[in-house]
């Protein structure tokens, strides 16, 4: 005898709820977009260190000044972005202001710096593959630092204009998920750039 | 009035008056407005198909003014130059803006209505990647119909792209349009992925999705992670060309073979994501022709996405001759002769299905049916140029320009136009004409078969690619003669497949919802469907839900007339990814324009990128910024905000 | 086959020698596949015709079906087998053919340029090297070396008959060998696409008999003789003017790299990278008008007179 299957759920949330929801998802599948590219952008300086010729590398011995400590200040702008998305999630907004605008500020240190750290190199992004692969995947970081910025920014101002509530709020969520994820990016780059020369690769 | 943060659905039935309310929730305004502002993901998907056919049609001519120059040895038709843009631009034409859109276009259409939903996950986005396609298109048309088309083959090989030896603005053109174009093909994949996981009905469980869906998401994850690795590439070529870095230029330090694993890295696993899909209409179309479910559903699942998997390992046998270490020549190699495996299940699963069940002759039918010949013919000769010693021979003959058509002509071009026989009843709500589809495909049929197959023998007697004439006595005259000939008689079949399209427009017979008597949801709606798709939210049972009571497989029965009726607003229900049980009722967005404005924006940015026009890169810039915020901005109605409290 | 001068099904040399059974075995492997689902399609659509003419698909009623898992397993099965010989014989062939010969008898470093073959001899003796285009000539029965260097753009060294195709990559120096069984005249072919005259980029390589082969090397060691008649010095002068800045005529002053080296232009068969025969008519053509024979070519139009043009070619003439 044949069964009509019929699904008849109970109480469904209705949009989006915290943390989830389906732009969560979406801003998952940029996020995995994004960093393959930045896979790509790694892939070549290895590629092309392991076939170059002694020499290559323009910093044999990366000073760690200003970049270790701007890496580590990025990082704890990261920290302090999931203290504002707390602030959110808890409906309480000076956390959340400040935690947004610190990261901010952090953030925007970080990109003073490294442009800092740019004009003070000997070489300029024409002067041989490793300085052009350097300036490329920095400057790619330093765009995605940027977008994050900009994404900041707005959901302060939005969170300003009281737009969230400890329910309605997954886009403080999706914006400080990039914001780590560029973050994230940033400790393999500095990783591969700043690091592995001191492992002996490409010497 | 505020939405209430949970909801227990009502269920209801499918009755006229329900039908109408949500007919007006739905229905995009006609007019200019709604033309620009549309997120319906069927009236996209017809948009894609369109799109795709012209350029069909514009690299098909392409092919026509090369095979003219080829008729014969020693010919002067085109320059050397004009024939080297004709060549590349018929190879960017038809795997860049025809192959992958077109598949596109019929995933988008098709989907919702497989999965049972009112739309795709994210229907703005979907929106968006159809404007930027067709902004890339109108972008590298731009430089072809000015004389500065891609003119180094449609993969570009470093050092003869930089500009050192091509100074105009050929490669700048094809270097920007790709990375506008990657970026639609980066945000389908997402809607897509998304889509798969979230917005089936309740009770279709992975195990019951039509294969079309198992195709056209492992093309989305493969496409998702390998897209960059070629807009990498091609923006790294236009700084090198612009800004005088070093990525491949050997004078500062560079990698000419960078370009060539960034590229492969994204061109082999696109080729199967151009193919996959188009794999999934036919295991969805051919069993319905054969009145039985698919052979193997499982395993024809499971092979799509091995092979996907396996073939992201394989992109070096694109570059045997370029000096390899022989132990990487060896795995590649090996790699490239294991992947034959998963992908000839399905070759066997339709094969069984034709034989174990009971094949009536349609022309979608034929087409289906011809594309395993097809796709064997071209399947072997991979499977030849696979062992590196004999690849050392045949790579860059026209032995691999027969296999590359073979495949791609076999397994999207004759899989889509039977897709549109089969599904174009749905799409129009009128049949196409069966007495032409039959000229229609015999024709195709004999003239690609005549094109194509005397050139494995061209190559085998070693004429090289892409060369604008070649000399007579080399044992070639003969064999392109016919190969021309060929080519013309396969063009006036897909003529007559753009005749019938035209005519059955205007004058098709009336289709019923269900003129094939087909097991999947599409079946069950109107021809064409309303805006919303389902009246209610179907629940489903088993594979073929249409096909329950014939089949009688189990006890339970889809339900179909009667579920959730989601009626509050412009709404619909996400699932959970494997088991598909209802976990969230989600606001749709309503038709916009920041999909237009944004590409538009695009576009201003890229033709001025492309003319280095600072002012107006900042413009651009400006502009790309100011519609993503007039996108992202939190809207109410979509519950991304709540009104202000205390 | 002689009517295929870029044909491999045949070869006339050890290493392309070792690749033909294993292609004629895939061929045939592959034909019978494509003869075996042929057969077994044709008689699956065959079959509709059971049901009559022109019948709806919705009037035939939907069933089951009987297993077809096993067409699957068989399948699989059966196409394993051949994919299993020819991953092993793969190997096999591979290993056979790839390495560099440990002690060739002679290494040649060829740099092809757009549209040229530039091949370089060295020799132990300090006057052993000397530079030639176009026409390779190989010792018979002997492993030859060839060092590819790229110097513009990537194109790709090919003679079907003796061996397999090769790169040649700016940055890179890649390595090929080929050997040739018997005397004769093997054409090859660029085989990467490399600009406007990828199609007319081909070359010779002549096998000769080792005593004939070193009588042609000690040949070309020598340099130019000076001319002896008044037309071939006018010739002469006026190609120390022009020609000399991309040409090079050992025993002269004109050294330049930029094309060809002519000492010994007389002794090719060939001209314009083996596409024109090097007849008096050919070669007038092609030093008056090279954008006629090769469009895009990197010798331009010379615009001689005719009395200049005869003067020329009387010098060239010398150049045996």
């Amino acid at each position: 005898m044949a069964e009509l299957v019929l699904a008849r759920p109970g109480k469904l949330p209705v949009g989006p709820v915290g943390r989830h929801g389906v732009g969560q998802w979406g801003v998952g599948a940029l996020i995995a977009s994004e960093a393959a590219l930045f896979a790509y952008l790694l892939f070549s300086y290895y590629y092309t260190g392991a076939s170059a010729l002694p020499g290559w590398l323009l910093e044999p011995t990366p000073k760690m000044w200003p970049a270790l400590p701007n890496t580590l200040l990025l990082l704890a702008s990261s920290v302090v972005a999931w203290l504002g998305e707390k602030g959110v999630e808890r409906g309480n907004r000076a956390q959340a202001l400040v935690g947004l605008l610190s990261a901010f500020a952090m953030g925007a240190v970080f990109a003073g710096v490294q442009v800092y750290e740019w004009a003070e190199k000997p070489y300029r992004i024409g002067t041989s593959s490793y300085a052009s692969l350097y300036f490329a995947t920095t400057g790619f970081h330093m765009a995605h630092v940027v977008a994050g910025l900009i994404i900041l920014a707005m959901l302060a101002l939005w969170v300003a204009l009281d737009f969230f509530s400890p329910r309605r709020r997954i886009v403080v969520s999706a914006g400080v998920l990039y914001w780590h994820f560029v973050d994230a990016v940033w400790l393999f780059v500095f990783a591969t750039y700043y690091l592995t020369p001191y492992l002996g690769f490409a010497r | 009035m505020t939405p209430a943060a949970f909801r227990t659905p009502e269920i209801g039935e499918d009755t006229p008056e329900l039908r109408a309310r949500l007919h007006a929730i739905w229905a995009t305004e006609p007019g200019w407005k709604g033309w620009f502002t549309t997120v319906d993901h069927k009236e996209i998907g017809i948009r894609y198909i369109i799109t795709a056919f012209v350029l069909l049609a514009l690299g098909g001519i392409e092919a026509l003014v090369i095979r003219l120059q080829l008729a014969g040895p020693d010919l002067n038709l085109l320059t050397p130059e004009q024939y080297n843009e004709f060549f590349s631009t018929h190879g960017m034409t038809m795997i860049f803006l025809y192959a992958s859109p077109v598949l596109s276009g019929f995933s988008n259409y098709l989907w919702p209505l497989l999965l049972g939903s009112r739309d795709m996950a994210f229907p703005r986005l979907n929106a968006f990647s159809y404007w930027v396609y067709l902004a890339a298109a109108l972008f590298l048309y731009a430089g072809f119909l000015t004389g500065n088309g891609a003119n180094d083959g449609w993969f570009n090989y470093v050092p003869y792209a930089e500009r050192q030896y091509n100074p105009g603005l050929n490669q700048d053109f094809y270097a920007l349009g790709m990375v506008l174009l990657g970026i639609s093909t980066t945000v389908g994949a997402a809607n897509f992925i998304v889509t798969a996981f979230k917005m089936r009905a309740p009770g279709m469980s992975i195990n019951r999705m039509p294969i079309l869906i198992w195709g056209t998401l492992t093309a989305s994850v493969a496409n998702l992670v390998v897209v960059p690795a070629v807009s990498l590439a091609f923006f790294l070529l236009w700084l090198d060309r612009q800004f005088g870095t070093s990525f491949f230029q050997t004078s500062g330090g560079g990698q000419p073979l960078l370009w060539q694993h960034l590229f492969w890295i994204f061109g082999h696993p696109w080729v199967y994501a151009i193919v996959l899909p188009a794999m999934g209409m036919a295991s969805d179309g051919l069993p319905v022709f054969c009145r039985r479910p698919l052979v193997g559903y499982s395993l024809v699942a499971l092979s799509t996405v091995a092979t996907m998997i396996l073939g992201f390992g394989v992109w070096v046998h694109h570059m045997f001759a370029t000096g390899l270490p022989g132990l990487s020549l060896s795995f590649f190699s090996g790699a490239s002769i294991v992947i034959t495996v998963p992908s000839a299940v399905a070759i066997f699963a339709w094969l069984a299905t034709i034989w174990t069940g009971r094949p009536v002759m349609t022309t979608a039918f034929l087409f289906f049916a011809s594309m395993i010949l097809l796709f064997v013919i071209g399947g072997v000769s991979g499977f030849m140029t696979a062992s590196v010693p004999v690849d050392w021979q045949l790579t860059d003959t026209y032995f691999v320009v027969a296999h590359l058509h073979y495949v791609l002509v076999g397994i999207n071009v004759f899989p889509v136009v039977g897709a549109t026989y089969f599904w174009f009843p749905k799409m129009f709500g009128r049949m196409m004409d069966e007495r032409l589809g039959r000229w229609n495909f015999w024709t195709m049929f004999l003239g690609f078969n005549l094109g194509f197959l005397p050139m494995h023998l061209t190559g085998l007697f070693g004429m090289p690619r892409r060369v604008w004439t070649y000399p007579a006595g080399m044992g070639w005259s003969t064999l392109n003669m016919i190969t021309t000939i060929g080519s013309f008689v396969f063009a006036i079949g897909v003529l007559l497949f753009f005749v019938n399209v035209a005519r059955s427009l205007r004058s098709g017979a009336k289709a019923p919802a269900d003129p094939w008597g087909g097991p999947t949801l599409e079946w069950a709606v109107p021809s064409p469907p309303a805006p919303y798709n389902f009246t209610v939210i179907p629940t489903i049972a088993s594979r073929h839900p249409l096909w329950e009571e014939a089949l009688d497989e189990s006890r339970g029965r889809s339900s179909i007339a009667r579920g959730m009726m989601l009626d509050h607003g412009k709404e619909t229900v996400t699932t959970t990814p494997l088991d598909a049980e209802p976990d969230r009722i989600v606001e749709m967005p309503e038709d916009s324009w920041a999909p237009f404005l944004l590409a538009a924006a695009l576009g201003v940015l890229f033709f001025a990128l492309l003319l280095k026009a600072w002012a107006a890169i900042a413009l651009g810039a400006l502009l790309v910024l100011a519609a993503l915020v007039m996108w992202l901005w939190p809207q109410r109605r979509l519950l991304e905000r709540e009104p202000a409290h205390g | 086959m002689s009517g295929l001068p870029l044909g491999y099904l045949t070869s006339s040399g050890e290493r392309a020698g070792a690749i033909v059974p294993l292609t004629w075995f895939v061929l045939a492997v592959s034909v019978a596949v494509c003869v075996v689902i042929g057969g077994l399609l044709g008689l699956g659509v065959w079959r509709t015709r059971r049901h009559g003419p022109r019948v709806e698909p919705r009037a035939v009623a939907v069933e089951r079906g009987g297993h077809g898992l096993g067409w699957i397993r068989w399948g699989l099965i059966a196409s394993a087998l051949p994919l299993l010989v020819t991953l092993v014989w793969t190997m096999a062939a591979l290993g056979r053919v790839v390495g560099p010969p440990r002690r060739p008898a002679l290494v040649l470093d060829v740099t092809p340029r757009q549209w040229w073959w530039e091949v370089r001899y060295n020799g132990d003796e300090p006057d052993g090297t000397f530079l030639t285009a176009n026409e390779l000539h190989i010792p018979t029965g002997r492993r030859v070396l060839v060092r590819l260097h790229g110097a513009d753009v990537i194109h790709s060294f090919w003679v079907p008959q003796l061996s397999g195709k090769t790169d040649a990559i700016p940055g890179q120096t890649n390595l090929t060998w080929m050997q040739a069984d018997a005397p004769g005249r093997y054409r090859g072919q660029c085989a990467e696409f490399c600009g406007l005259e990828h199609a007319k980029m081909a070359f010779e390589v002549v096998a000769d008999m080792p005593a004939a082969f070193e009588r042609w090397r000690r040949a070309q060691l020598q340099t130019a003789p000076p001319p002896a008649t008044a037309a071939a010095q006018r010739g002469q002068q006026y190609f120390q003017y022009r020609c000399a800045l991309c040409h090079a005529v050992r025993g002269t002053d004109a050294s330049s790299f930029y094309g060809p080296d002519l000492t010994h232009l007389m002794s090719r068969r060939l001209i314009a990278a083996g596409m024109l025969p090097n007849t008096r008519g050919s070669l007038a053509g092609w030093v008056q008008s090279p954008q006629a024979a090769k469009p895009g070519a990197l010798m331009p139009d010379q615009k001689l007179t005719g009395q200049q043009l005869n003067d020329v070619l009387a010098y060239l003439e010398t150049l045996q």
